[in-house]
C-alpha cells in the first residue's frame, strides 16, 4: 500500500488533465451561456467561433515566429492572443450586423435564431477550412514542461512522476484571470450591470433607458474574447483541427446546461463537472488501485469503466440526468 | 393553377440541371447525383415530418441514417461461422442485463418514496448492474472479435435479401427514436436539439468502437446487392448486343444500367413515402399536428395529448431517415462509420428542408434534389472559379493554397444559401399552403 504514489499517479493522469480540460470547457460554456442569457438562443456556431479565433491567433503566432518574436519559455501564442480576440470580435460583430440583427428586430422565435446560427456555423467552418485547411496544426512552442516527470522524481525520490505541462499552467492561470475579469465586469461596471439587467428582464431594462444595441455589441465582443481564449488554450494543450472544435460543441453545451443556461457561475461549475466525469470514467484505474490497495489485492484488468472513445457518451449521460432531475441545471438557469 | 405551374417549373429546372450534368460531364455522374438526390429527398421528407409538421428540432439525423446502414449489414451479410456459439449469446445476455439494470433503477425511482434510501438503492443497482454487465458482455465480445479479425471479427448478419434491410433500418431507427423521445421530448426545443446532437454522436461512437457489431472502423465491404453486378452484365452477350444497339460500349452501358435500376428502386420508395406523407398532411391527423405546432397550449386545451403526438411523429420521421440510411448503404455497398459527419448528414438535410420549404412535402423533396446537386457541383464550380480568378497570378504558394482551398467552398456556399433563403424567402421555394 502506498497512498502517496497513488495520489501522485491520480494527480498526474486525472486531476491535472481534468482541471485543464475543465477550464477550457468552462470558458467555452461561459460564451454559450452569455449568448443564451442576453441574445436568447443556443448558438450552434460557438465551436466554429472558437476555431475562427484560434485560427487568427495561429496566423499571428506564425507571423511573430517568422519575425523572431517570442516570449521565451512561454508560447508565442500568448502574444498573438489579443490579435486573435480582435479578429474574432470583428468577424462576430460583422455576422451580427449582417445576419442576427435582422431577426432580433423581427423578434423571431429562438428556434429560428438557432437555425440561423446553423447557417453561420457552415460559413465559419467553410472560412476556417478555406484559410487554414482541415488538417492538424500544432502551434505550441517555448518550454514544454513546468515540471517534467523526471525532475519531479529526482526532487521527491518518489517512484511516480508528476508532470505539469506549460500549457496546463497557462490554461489555469489564464482561465482564472479571464473569469475574474468577467465577473468584475458583470458585477461592478455600469455596462456589466446593464447586461445583467437586460438578461433578467428585457422590457424593464429597455424602460430604464438601457441601449439594447450596445448591450448586444458588448456581449458579442466578450463572447468572441472568451471563445478565442478557450480555443487557443485548447489548441495549445492538444492541437488545432477545425473538426475537433466543431465537436467540442457537445461537451460545451453539456457544461452550460448542466450548470444552468444563462448562469455564468453555473457554466464554470458545469465545465468542471463534465471534464472530471469524462476523465475519471475513461481513465484506466489499474495503476492507482495497485498503489492504493494492500499488496496483492491490485486488480488484473485495466479497471477502465468506458473506453476513451465514449467520452461524448459521458457528457451526454450527465446532461440527460441533470435535465431529467433538475431541468434548470445545478445553478438556477433561465428557461425561456 | 399558377402555383402548380411554378412548382412543376422548379422541379423541371432541377431535372434540367441533372440532364445538363449528363451532357456536359458524364451520364454516370448525373445518375449518381440522381440516386443520392432520391435518398436525400427521402431524408428531407423525414425531417420535414418532424420539423415542418410538428416543429420538432431534431439535429440527430446522422445517427438515424447510420442506424439504417447498420441494419443493412445485420440483415444482408452472411453470418460469421461460429460467432454466435462463441460469444454472440453472451453479448446478447450482457446487453439484456444492462437493459434490466436500467429498468430496475427506473422502477426503484418510481416506486420508492423520495428519500436517501432511494438514491442509495438506485446507485447500488446501477453499480452492481454495470459490473455484472461487463462481466458477461466482455468475454463474449472478445470471443467474437477474435474470430478471423482480418476479414470478419463480428457476428455477421442474417444473410437475408438486402431489400429487407430498408424496412428493418426504419424499425431500428424507430426503436432508438422511441427511447430518445421518451426521455428528451418533454424538454424545451433547444434541449431536444442538444440531446439529439449528442445521441447521434454516441450512435456513431458505438458503431466505430463495437467491432463485434459491424467491424467498427475496419468497415464492412462487399454488401450483397439488389441489382446485378456490372461485370456479370459485361459478360452477358445479350446485354452487350443490346448496348451496342444503343451505340454504347459494354462497360459504360453496364454502369448506367445498374444505376438506373437503383434509381428505379429508390424512386418507388420515394413515391410511396411521398404519397403517405401527403395523405398524412391532409388528414385530420396532419391538421392536428399543425395545430399543435402552431399553438401547443390551445391544442392541449382541446384535449390533444401533445407529448404523445410529438413522440409519434418523432418516431415516424426518424424511421424514414433510417430507411434512407439503409438505402444509402445499399447503394454504396459498404458501411464506413468513419464517414458519418454531422455537417454532411444532419445539417445538410436541414438546409434541404429549409430551402425546399418546411411544412410542404414537395418542397422537402425539391430541396433534397437541389441541395444535393449543389453539394456535388459546387466543388468543380469552385475550382473553375478559383482557377479563373487566379489565372492572372504567378505560380506560387498563395495560388497553390487558393486552388487547394477551393474544395472547401461547399460548406461556405451551403451556409450562404441557408442564410439567404432564411432572410429573403423564409418559407422556402415551395411554401406551405
Amino acid at each position: 500500500m502506498d497512498l502517496l504514489n497513488a495520489f501522485i499517479t491520480l494527480s498526474n493522469f486525472v486531476i491535472i488533465p481534468a482541471i485543464a480540460y475543465g477550464s477550457q470547457l468552462a470558458l467555452g460554456a461561459l460564451g454559450v451561456t452569455l449568448i443564451y442569457g442576453i441574445l436568447r438562443f443556443s448558438n450552434f456556431a460557438h465551436g466554429d467561433t472558437m476555431a475562427f479565433g484560434t485560427m487568427i491567433t495561429i496566423l499571428f503566432t506564425w507571423w511573430f515566429q517568422h519575425m523572431g518574436l517570442s516570449l521565451g519559455p512561454l508560447p508565442t501564442a500568448i502574444l498573438a492572443l489579443p490579435f486573435g480576440i480582435a479578429g474574432c470580435a470583428l468577424f462576430v460583430l460583422l455576422t451580427d450586423r449582417a445576419v442576427y440583427r435582422f431577426y432580433r428586430m423581427q423578434k423571431a422565435k429562438p428556434v429560428i435564431l438557432v437555425i440561423v446560427s446553423m447557417g453561420v456555423m457552415f460559413i465559419m467552418n467553410g472560412v476556417v477550412r478555406f484559410i487554414i485547411g482541415p488538417d492538424d496544426h500544432n502551434f505550441s512552442d517555448g518550454e514544454r514542461f513546468i515540471i517534467s516527470a523526471r525532475t519531479f522524481r529526482d526532487m521527491t525520490g518518489l517512484e511516480e512522476g508528476l508532470a505539469i505541462r506549460t500549457s496546463t499552467g497557462i490554461t489555469v492561470v489564464t482561465a482564472v484571470v479571464v473569469v475574474a475579469l468577467l465577473f468584475w465586469f458583470l458585477n461592478k461596471t455600469r455596462t456589466g450591470k446593464s447586461m445583467r439587467a437586460y438578461s433578467d428582464n428585457e422590457d424593464l431594462a429597455l424602460l430604464s433607458g438601457i441601449n439594447p444595441e450596445k448591450v448586444v455589441v458588448v456581449t458579442w465582443v466578450i463572447v468572441a474574447a472568451l471563445a478565442t481564449v478557450a480555443g487557443t488554450l485548447y489548441g495549445l494543450d492538444k492541437s488545432f483541427k477545425a473538426f475537433t472544435y466543431f465537436q467540442l460543441l457537445l461537451p460545451i453545451f453539456a457544461s452550460a446546461i448542466v450548470g444552468g443556461l444563462g448562469s455564468p457561475v453555473g457554466a464554470i461549475a458545469g465545465g468542471f463537472v463534465i471534464a472530471f466525469s469524462e476523465v475519471t470514467i475513461t481513465y484506466a484505474w489499474k495503476k492507482v488501485l495497485v498503489y492504493a490497495l494492500p499488496d496483492g489485492m491490485g486488480p488484473d484488468g485495466l479497471v477502465q469503466l468506458l473506453s476513451t472513445d465514449y467520452k461524448f457518451a459521458v457528457s451526454f449521460i450527465i446532461l440527460l440526468v441533470v435535465l431529467l432531475f433538475r431541468p434548470t441545471g445545478l445553478f438556477k438557469g433561465k428557461s425561456v | 393553377m399558377n402555383e402548380m405551374v411554378k412548382n412543376t417549373g422548379l422541379f423541371a429546372i432541377v431535372a434540367l440541371l441533372i440532364v445538363i450534368t449528363g451532357v456536359m460531364q458524364s451520364w454516370n455522374t448525373a445518375l449518381l447525383i440522381l440516386n443520392m438526390g432520391l435518398i436525400s429527398a427521402i431524408m428531407a421528407l423525414g425531417v420535414n415530418l418532424q420539423w415542418g409538421f410538428a416543429g420538432l428540432f431534431n439535429v440527430g439525423i446522422m445517427g438515424f441514417v447510420a442506424l439504417g446502414g447498420l441494419a443493412s449489414v445485420l440483415i444482408a451479410m452472411p453470418p460469421t461461422e461460429g460467432a454466435w456459439a462463441a460469444g454472440g449469446y453472451g453479448i446478447v445476455l450482457g446487453l439484456l442485463m444492462g437493459a434490466a439494470t436500467i429498468v430496475a433503477a427506473v422502477l426503484t425511482y418510481q416506486r420508492m418514496p423520495n428519500s436517501r434510501a432511494r438514491t442509495l438503492a438506485m446507485l447500488a443497482i446501477l453499480t452492481i448492474g454495470f459490473f455484472l454487465y461487463r462481466a458477461v458482455y466482455d468475454p463474449g465480445v472478445d470471443a467474437v472479435e477474435s474470430i478471423n479479425p482480418a476479414s470478419t471479427g463480428n457476428i455477421g448478419g442474417l444473410g437475408l435479401p438486402i431489400l429487407l434491410s430498408w424496412p428493418v433500418g426504419g424499425l431500428l431507427a424507430a426503436g432508438v427514436a422511441w427511447i430518445i423521445g421518451k426521455t428528451a421530448l418533454g424538454l424545451r426545443s433547444d434541449y431536444l436539439a442538444i440531446a439529439t446532437l449528442g445521441i447521434a454522436e454516441i450512435i456513431i461512437a458505438v458503431m466505430k468502437n463495437e467491432d463485434w457489431l459491424a467491424r467498427g472502423v475496419k468497415n464492412v465491404i462487399g454488401l450483397p446487392r439488389p441489382v446485378p453486378l456490372e461485370v456479370d452484365l459485361q459478360r452477358d452477350p445479350e446485354f452487350v448486343e443490346r448496348a451496342a444497339g444503343f451505340g454504347l460500349d459494354a462497360v459504360t452501358a453496364s454502369t448506367i444500367y445498374v444505376k438506373l435500376e437503383y434509381a428505379a428502386l429508390f424512386a418507388v420508395v420515394l413515391v410511396i413515402l411521398l404519397w403517405m406523407a401527403q395523405k398524412a398532411l391532409n388528414s385530420p391527423w396532419g391538421r392536428m399536428m399543425r395545430a399543435i405546432r402552431d399553438n401547443e397550449v390551445a391544442a392541449e386545451a382541446m384535449g390533444k395529448d401533445v407529448t404523445r403526438r410529438h413522440l409519434q411523429i418523432f418516431i415516424l420521421g426518424s424511421a424514414i431517415c433510417g430507411i434512407a440510411g439503409a438505402m444509402m448503404t445499399t447503394l454504396d455497398g459498404q458501411l464506413t462509420p468513419g464517414t458519418y459527419q454531422p455537417l454532411r448528414f444532419t445539417f445538410l438535410v436541414w438546409v434541404m428542408v429549409i430551402v425546399g420549404g418546411s411544412g410542404n412535402n414537395f418542397g422537402a423533396v425539391l430541396g433534397g434534389f437541389l441541395i444535393w446537386f449543389l453539394w456535388v457541383q459546387v466543388e468543380p464550380i469552385g475550382l473553375w472559379l478559383m482557377s479563373t480568378l487566379t489565372s492572372g497570378m504567378t505560380d506560387g504558394a498563395l495560388k497553390t493554397h487558393l486552388m487547394d482551398s477551393a474544395a472547401h467552398m461547399r460548406l461556405f456556399t451551403m451556409g450562404l444559401i441557408l442564410l439567404l433563403v432564411l432572410r429573403f424567402s423564409p418559407r422556402g421555394l415551395i411554401p406551405e399552403k
